[in-house]
């Protein structure tokens, strides 16, 4: 592919207009996935398991089903088995049949939450009755919630079937291993030997949640030929209709999935809870079936991030200079296989320059709910170690946190993730941005210290959709394949106009149906402004194709003397102009509507990088941490609307912050979840924050027309050690778990 | 159960519903008056989604019953913009880029006008304290509480103006 074209070439590419679907958002008009209502709709209600693990002796269904107005109750005997099929789902990939088993228990509960039977009824009042009326005997079974006792090599088995993967032959582990992702060049622990300074630490984390604010919610319409319609709010509507077929062995075409506006996912909506489950319903019944998730359900069974156990040894010469590193960690997956092992290790030290390096990533079952995806899965975890440990290591040198950054950073051409060598990536520049920045010399009030931290996220791209195509009038219509989370449409619409030089007015973006569009993969792994972006382009220059041929037969000239220049058809010799709208009017006589839908697989992505600066000012009598003051510097390849690439670096950041300072899956002595609610599991809010400011470094994609490279996962890699490290020069002790919450400062503070 | 008449005037327009003693201002909103701008992010009063101005005090419409609405005035998202013309909060929402999901976005849009009615002139601490009970996850706050500075100048500016 050709290189990108320089910045101050382009029109609207970098210019901040205002999102197509924004005052539908302000006004309150804006159709979330809670929203929905279909006619004649039955409302469902699911029960689930109150213990973190049970085997299912019985379900009595009798009493409910006598409830007035119930339609329909199913339990796991009504869904049929699945094959073991792996299905593709952002940047990672899964189970289905432990996906399947996630939405309704068969024989086992694994956790506190999850589903076992459910209802329909005519209202959610007499759904709700009779699931409290379903009578289930459980068997306790021995369960684990932390990721030591499941580990240990006796640990009573959760799931007797598991099968590791990526053991030694031979090698005796936990029954609840899924898995051991070892990677390693040379020899980690000669070069480590001969190393001028060493940190060896180890590091601790709770899983977290993605915390979205929209719970999980959908309508179901079984109909009596078969068709399966489904209204959700999903990261991909056309993950939900392949998981859904597949778990219901139905074919992938009698399923039409209407994307609704979706109220944050960051990960934890790539995963299907309750659609198969209002499908049952609603085949038995007849009629649509409505589920919706209370928030306290979206805490006990969906999400979340793993929690990790971390070792990490880091050595470098007296320069700073890193000789070798070993790190192995252990992250929880909860109740079937995860995902984030692989990632992690990918990740763990990636963006420096490691000569001799042993990486082992493992991951351990858990009675908790199956983990989901969260942004830049796997990475933060073990990137929280790196980071610290780097930064300890600088100041055993004497060196400044950025200079040893700089003296290990990775830049274009050295080897990145997995040996293969990098492209046009910008680490370097992050650095060199972060070390210039006022933010980094500043002054510090009293009470206050400052830390850096930087990371890596690799970025996906993958299968998307997009099709372009002209209304009468010469309006330009876009429908995609991709939900918008973020601001997606406002930059699909900014690449159609740049591509076509017609006003960004002009263009009109739909996020289509799954009947109505291509297949395109979710909006996830930092993906769709880069690969969705290039079908959109690719579709629209396919457009201009058509339009040229079509002014031509209109002027009666050969196609050769054709330009297309500011959104005209030109004809070369003589001048004469034909507007996209002229062309448009006449289509139906050049050769009909002039429309393209366009396929794509790009897989030219580069991965991602930021450097964060983080004041914090801890209060010594509380433990209390307040962060004062944030910057984020961050390479994005180019900002299609930079006010959206502003948003991600921010919105990351502060979840960063959270996963550092706040957030905590905390189980109580039973194995329930204690703390299912926005009360007890904390989320930053706006008074606990200062502006965050960013800083972008375009350092543009030659894989993507405009240079794209994927923003939206890479800002929340650093922010757990930037925070953890300044708490850390704050009060003069290293924070290695987290949640740094102010019991544990007031106890570091406090402790002889 | 027997179900109670509530009559209440939302958004300026008188209007009945009957709803069972239980059942949330938020449900009745929604499911009786398909007003769904008002959002149930928790049902528990953590998450702001479902702010409401009733008589003029900013509450989460999931902790007040339906029936508590008798005879009062309620003000959703559905009734902060005049006809077509946007109110300018929602405006410098749009401006600022200051939703990315949007789905915290009424719930932050009608606290937001709640303050400027009370505040036309708040300082950054005050927007970040008066917001506190609305949560995003997308933004990390940063372009709401600009973009809630930037209505508040404009206000002002309008009010001078007049």
């Amino acid at each position: 592919m050709n290189a990108p074209e320089p910045k101050d070439a382009f029109k609207v590419v970098g210019t901040r207009p205002i999102r197509p679907d924004g005052v539908d958002k302000v006004t309150g008009k804006a159709i979330f996935g809670t929203d929905y209502k279909a006619a004649n709709m039955l409302a469902g209600a699911i029960v689930r398991c109150p213990h973190p693990h049970a085997r299912i002796k019985s379900i009595d269904t009798s009493k409910a089903e006598a409830v007035a107005g119930v339609k329909a109750v199913v339990t796991g005997a009504d869904f049929p088995s699945v094959e073991d099929t792996i299905v593709r789902m952002g940047e990672t990939s899964a189970s289905t049949v432990d996906m399947a088993q996630n939405v309704m228990a068969r024989d086992v509960a694994y956790y506190d939450g999850h589903p076992v039977a459910a209802v329909a009824a005519i209202s959610q009042e007499a759904a709700d009755e009779a699931a409290a009326l379903i009578v289930v005997e459980y068997e306790q079974l021995p369960y684990h919630i932390d990721i030591n006792e499941s580990f240990k090599l006796d640990a009573p088995a959760i799931n007797p079937n598991l099968k590791a993967t990526g053991l030694a032959e031979g090698e005796k582990v936990s029954p609840n291993v899924t898995t051991k992702f070892p990677y390693a060049k040379g020899d980690a622990d000669a070069a480590l030997a001969g190393a001028a300074a060493t940190v060896t630490a180890h590091y601790t984390l709770k899983p977290v949640h993605q915390g979205y604010i929209e719970p999980h919610a959908c309508v179901v319409s079984w109909k009596p030929d078969g068709k399966i319609d489904i209204w959700c709010s999903s990261q991909g509507a056309f993950n939900i209709r392949g998981l859904t077929a597949s778990f219901l062995h139905v074919d992938i075409g009698s399923i039409r999935v209407m994307p609704l506006e979706i109220g944050g996912g960051f990960g934890g909506k790539n995963s299907v809870y309750l659609e198969p489950v209002a499908a049952l319903l609603s085949k038995k019944s007849g009629r649509p079936v409505r589920l919706l998730m209370s928030r306290s359900d979206v805490f006990r069974a969906s999400g979340p991030a793993p929690g990790a156990e971390i070792d990490v040894t880091l050595g470098a010469d007296a320069q700073g200079n890193l000789v070798g590193a070993k790190v192995e960690f252990v992250y929880s997956a909860g109740a079937f296989r995860g995902t984030d092992a692989m990632p992690g290790v990918m990740h763990a030290i990636c963006h420096y320059k490691v000569p001799d390096f042993s990486l082992i990533g493992w991951e351990v079952l858990t009675n908790m709910p199956k983990h989901a995806a969260y942004r830049a899965p796997g990475a933060p975890q073990v990137n929280f170690a790196v980071e610290c440990a780097l930064n300890e290591l600088a100041d055993k040198l004497g060196i400044d946190p950025i200079e040893i950054r700089l003296k290990n950073a990775v830049g274009p051409g050295d080897p990145g993730m997995m040996g293969a060598p990098l492209g046009n990536v910008g680490l370097i520049e992050c650095l060199e941005a972060a070390k210039a920045h006022p933010h980094y010399t500043a002054p510090l009030g009293e009470g206050q210290a400052r830390a850096v931290a930087c990371g890596s996220w690799m970025n996906y791209g993958g299968p998307s959709t997009a099709s372009v195509s002209l209304a009468e009038d010469g309006s330009v219509l876009v429908a995609t394949g991709s939900p918008d989370i973020g601001g997606s449409r406002a930059s699909m619409a900014i690449m159609a106009s740049e591509t076509l030089g017609v006003p960004y007015e002009q263009i009109n973006v739909v996020v289509a149906d799954t009947s109505s569009v291509g297949f395109s993969m979710v909006t996830g792994g930092s993906r769709t402004t880069y690969a969705t972006g290039i079908a959109v382009i690719d579709a629209a220059n396919a457009v201009i194709d058509i339009c040229k041929q079509r002014a031509a037969k209109m002027l009666d000239v050969d196609v050769s003397t054709i330009e297309w220049i500011d959104g005209e058809a030109v004809e070369t010799g003589n001048g004469k102009r034909l507007s996209l709208r002229q062309i448009a009017e006449k289509s139906g006589a050049t050769g009909g509507p002039i429309s393209f839908e366009k396929g794509v697989s790009p897989l030219q992505h580069l991965p991602g990088y930021s450097a964060q600066i983080c004041d914090v000012e801890v209060d010594r009598e509380t433990g209390n941490v307040s962060v004062v003051r944030y910057t984020v510097v961050q390479d994005v390849g180019r900002a299609i609307h930079p006010a959206y690439v502003e948003g991600q670096m921010q919105g990351g950041a502060v979840q960063g912050i959270g996963w550092a300072l706040n957030e905590a899956y905390i189980y109580n002595k039973d194995g329930r979840l204690d703390n299912a609610g926005f009360l007890d599991y904390r989320i930053p809010v706006a008074s606990d924050m200062p502006m965050i400011d960013t800083v972008m470094i375009e350092k543009a994609n030659p894989g993507h027309p405009y240079g794209v490279k994927g923003v939206g996962e890479v800002p929340i890699v650093p922010p757990l050690a930037a925070v953890a490290t300044a708490v850390g020069n704050a009060i003069g002790k290293r924070m290695r778990d987290l949640p740094i919450s102010p019991e544990r400062v007031y106890a570091a503070l406090n402790e002889g | 159960m027997s179900r109670i008449h509530v009559t209440t005037t939302v958004n300026g327009d008188e209007r009945e519903f009957l709803c069972s003693p239980g059942q949330t201002l938020l449900d009745a909103l929604r499911d009786e008056l398909d007003l769904t701008g008002s959002k149930e992010g928790c049902g528990s009063g953590d998450c702001g989604a479902c702010t409401v101005i009733l008589d003029g005090e900013m509450v989460c419409s999931c902790l007040v019953l339906a029936g508590e609405a008798q005879g009062r005035r309620v003000e959703t998202i559905e009734g902060i913009a005049e006809g077509s013309q946007l109110h300018p909060v929602q405006q410098k929402f749009l401006e600022n880029a200051a939703l990315q999901c949007g789905f915290c976005t009424p719930g932050f849009i009608v606290a937001s006008k709640a303050l400027l009615d009370k505040n036309p002139n708040p300082t950054e601490t005050e927007v970040r304290y008066w917001l506190a009970g609305n949560l995003c996850r997308c933004t990390g706050y940063d372009k709401i509480v600009r973009a809630v500075m930037d209505a508040a100048a404009e206000l002002r500016q309008e009010r001078t103006a007049a």
